[in-house]
């Protein structure tokens, strides 16, 4: 919980900050904007923070997210699938895309990061290749299903409204947290991050229980991409989900997740998305150039995450002299 | 004795503390040029600690040191071989001493001098072979030839035949003795007494950091070096056995609850172990370190894949660790903070780790049924500070141990593998887990236990195996269990 004040204050900070040099922040318009893109970003940096928790790193959730994205209109426009039929597919796909992570890196012991940068490359490539490189749109049709991104439920405010994106982060996020504290499963997933051969040792199938975390890391990326391209309508499968993954990453570290693995917290993971969109929102209506974005993230980051060390080394040194006779 | 030879290093009253705790004390050494003293003792003994004494890598608290020649060098040679494997022999033997020109590697130099330096060692290979392509005998005489390439005089050998092959020792005997003709000094350290007894011209026992004797050729047999090693009369399993002679008979645990038939590991694929324990009984695993102890308990318990069958109350149990484990296999590892605790998270954590699927409501944790685990676990294996919150990283090693076992207490396993139970645990604290395995054992589980030391074999096991060279070099009952049997058996002595 302390871990999370840190995060909430740095969030609060950028707000404030971006609220009084930036007029255009507390307008409704703007918040139900960060909402919503929070929301789609969270999505990701939670599939993030359950691979990180293992000790693990997923670095292709860009391109997964670019690969269901693209799937969803060019199976329904240019294959005239049915909804019906494209929403399952499309996340039984990155579901399969996950199981293929898990495998290698279970079975074979390939590294993590090797094996998900090959797969940055390789969606990537397909997306590209399926589609012949050309910009996949809905083309003003299919707004039954883009509902699930664009429908906004008022809650009695003139300009503010919730977006629906909420609804499945909101599901997954209470779904994720039950997970990690209520179930046998969650506490063998952080034990086996603090310690993957004491779990070992101990009968914990940590085989199944890391192949499960990268399945649930690509299933929420593709669920993310499925509703980013609800949301924004047209894509050009080159550049869509670009990067993704380090905001993804990015979020859950600042959230308080180690890379070391067997920590998390997913409101902590919630807020670190959160400030990521701030922050590049305030970029913006503070007038700095956009081009800045990336540096100012990188700094937000580095500064955060060597606070956070610090901080522990502090503790860490004080419960010693605690503990000292 | 060679005394005309000349003394290349004198020893005095050497002695060395860790931590206040004597490891070594008033050790008098001469040891003179062309002669091979072979050091012997039980594990513990302080045998590792006199060679980091004599080869410098540890400063002496007590006593003094003397180098009779300041360029006669001393070399040791690690037990763990400590070779670039991504260089080659050549650049290994040279690291750090390369022959340059103007600044750049003088390679045709580097490999025609490492190929002399090889040829010594009875090593005929191209020293441009890469070091990581070797077998171990031949990264060993690399080892040496570095050594003696640096001008060692004096070598040192930490247990240099524990991985050898039977003909790759019989050629590192000759290179010792070659080197010995030559006016070389050769130090080693063998858990082998064969060897001991076929090259040494002295010995030097050691036995709990003490010298027990320094015998010359011709004053040393195999009975006189094991009695000098161990030189207790009456062991603690004999005093055992007089109050609690009952507790063996077969009539006291009739079931066969662990039996492995056959079981070959994977770093002695030509030896096969068959064992058996029954319910209630205490079984040690006697041995020197690398006679296959670990390996032996991790294939049961289903750790590392091995061949052969393990049964359990006479059926076969799959293969693999989740499938053991759920069948009631635990194993309490050697290295605890690798493979035991779980470090960064609480004394609760650790401990329902292995129970909480087995008391769960369909996945969901049963918390306040796990408080109540934990709290009586805790209680149980007293726990000091008695603190289920506490951050496992911050307890004794005693404290860590305990609460490894009490993960194990928590499912009340058919079978308790201990492998070292009290490895770096105080007096008081070993006390208690051994009276918290016999509790075990008397509860009905099948206990196989690893130590490599022989008086805590002797206090807590019903029956010892003794392993040596990966196999069981014996069996000993209660009353025939004495250091010096098993250190028989242990050092590859007739059965």
């Amino acid at each position: 919980m302390k871990k999370n004040l840190g995060i909430l204050g740095i969030l609060l900070a950028v707000c404030v900050v971006a609220s009084i040099f930036g007029d255009n922040f507390l307008t409704g318009y703007n918040l139900q904007n960060l909402t919503q893109r929070s929301a789609l970003f969270g999505i990701l940096a939670l599939g993030a923070s359950i691979v990180i928790v293992t000790g693990g790193i997923d670095l292709s959730i860009g391109s997964v997210v670019c690969l269901a994205g693209i799937s969803v209109p060019w199976l329904l426009v240019e294959h005239e699938w049915s909804p019906w039929a494209v929403v399952p597919a499309v996340l039984a796909g990155s579901a399969l895309i996950g199981l293929f992570h898990g495998l290698l890196i279970t079975r074979l012991r390939l590294q993590p990061f090797l094996v998900t940068l090959c797969g940055l490359l390789l969606y990537r490539g397909i997306a590209r290749w399926m589609t012949g490189d050309q910009s996949q749109g809905f083309q003003g049709e299919f707004d039954s299903v883009r509902a699930l991104a664009l429908a906004r439920f008022p809650v009695g405010l003139e300009t503010y409204s919730v977006p629906a994106t909420v609804i499945p982060l909101v599901l997954l996020a209470v779904a994720l947290a039950v997970f990690l504290r209520r179930t046998v499963w969650g506490r063998w997933l952080l034990a086996t991050g603090r310690n993957e051969s004491a779990a070992r040792y101990s009968g914990i199938p940590t085989d199944r229980l890391v192949t499960g975390a990268y399945v649930a890391c690509s299933l929420f990326a593709g669920l993310g991409g499925m509703l980013f391209i609800f949301d924004i309508g047209s894509a050009q499968p080159s550049d869509f989900g670009n990067f993704y993954e380090l905001y993804a990453i990015a979020a859950a570290v600042l959230g308080g997740c180690s890379l070391r693995g067997g920590e998390a917290s997913v409101v902590g993971v919630l807020l670190g998305a959160a400030t990521l969109q701030v922050l590049r929102t305030a970029i913006i209506l503070l007038g700095l150039s956009s081009q800045l974005e990336f540096a100012v993230i990188g700094a937000v980051l580095l500064v955060g995450v060597s606070a956070d060390e610090l901080v522990r080394r502090l503790r860490e040194r004080r419960a010693e002299r605690a503990a000292a006779p | 004795m060679n005394v005309d030879r000349p003394v290349l290093l004198s020893a005095r009253g050497l002695g060395r503390r860790y931590a206040g705790v004597s490891a070594l004390r008033g050790v008098d050494l001469d040891i003179r040029g062309g002669e091979v003293l072979a050091i012997v003792g039980e594990n513990g003994a302080g045998k590792s600690t006199l060679l980091k004494l004599l080869s410098g890598v540890v400063a002496p608290s007590e006593g003094s040191l003397q180098v009779a020649d300041a360029d006669a060098g001393i070399a040791l040679v690690h037990q763990e071989l400590n070779l670039a494997e991504n260089l080659d022999v050549a650049g290994n033997v040279f690291l750090g001493r390369e022959p340059r020109t103007a600044g750049f590697l003088n390679l045709r130099a580097m490999h025609g001098d490492a190929r002399r330096w090889l040829a010594t060692v009875g090593l005929h290979i191209d020293p441009a072979t890469p070091c990581g392509a070797l077998p171990i005998a031949h990264r060993q005489l690399v080892e040496i030839a570095k050594a003696l390439s640096a001008n060692a005089r004096i070598l040192i050998l930490d247990e240099p035949t524990s991985s050898l092959t039977a003909p790759e020792v019989e050629r590192l005997l000759a290179i010792m003795a070659d080197l010995r003709a030559r006016g070389t000094a050769v130090v080693f350290v063998s858990h082998h007494l064969d060897e001991v007894l076929r090259i040494a011209d002295r010995v030097l026992v050691l036995r709990d950091g003490a010298v027990t004797g320094t015998l010359a050729r011709g004053d040393f047999d195999r009975s006189t070096l094991e009695r000098l090693m161990v030189g207790r009369d009456l062991t603690p399993a004999a005093r055992r056995a007089a109050s609690t002679s009952a507790r063996t008979t077969a009539t006291r645990h009739p079931t066969i609850r662990l039996r492995a038939d056959a079981v070959v590991t994977r770093h002695h694929r030509r030896r096969a172990v068959s064992l058996q324990v029954r319910a209630g009984e205490v079984v040690g695993l006697a041995g020197l370190v690398g006679s296959g102890r670990t390996e032996l308990l991790e294939s049961i318990a289903g750790i590392v894949p091995h061949g052969g069958r393990v049964c359990l109350d006479g059926g076969a149990v799959a293969a693999g660790a989740v499938a053991r484990t759920r069948a009631g296999i635990a194993l309490v590892p050697e290295d605890r903070a690798r493979n035991g605790i779980l470090a960064d998270e609480p004394v609760s954590t650790n401990v329902s780790l292995a129970w909480i699927d087995r008391h769960s409501n369909r996945g969901r944790i049963d918390a306040p049924g796990e408080r109540t685990l934990v709290r009586s676990v805790v209680d149980r294996v007293l726990l000091r500070p008695a603190d289920p919150a506490r951050t496992v990283r911050t307890l004794s090693g005693g404290n860590q141990q305990k609460t490894v076992l009490g993960r194990w207490i928590a499912v009340q396993p058919a079978v308790l593998l201990l492998d070292e139970p009290t490895r770096g645990v105080d007096v008081g604290a070993r006390a208690e887990i051994h009276a918290e395995v016999r509790r075990l054992a008397d509860a009905g589980a099948a206990v196989l236990f690893a130590s490599s030391e022989l008086e805590e074999v002797l206090m807590l096991a019903d029956r010892v195996l003794v392993m040596h060279d990966g196999g069981i070099a014996g069996e000993l009952a209660l009353h025939e269990a004495t250091e010096e049997a098993i250190m028989h058996l242990a050092t590859g002595g007739a059965a």
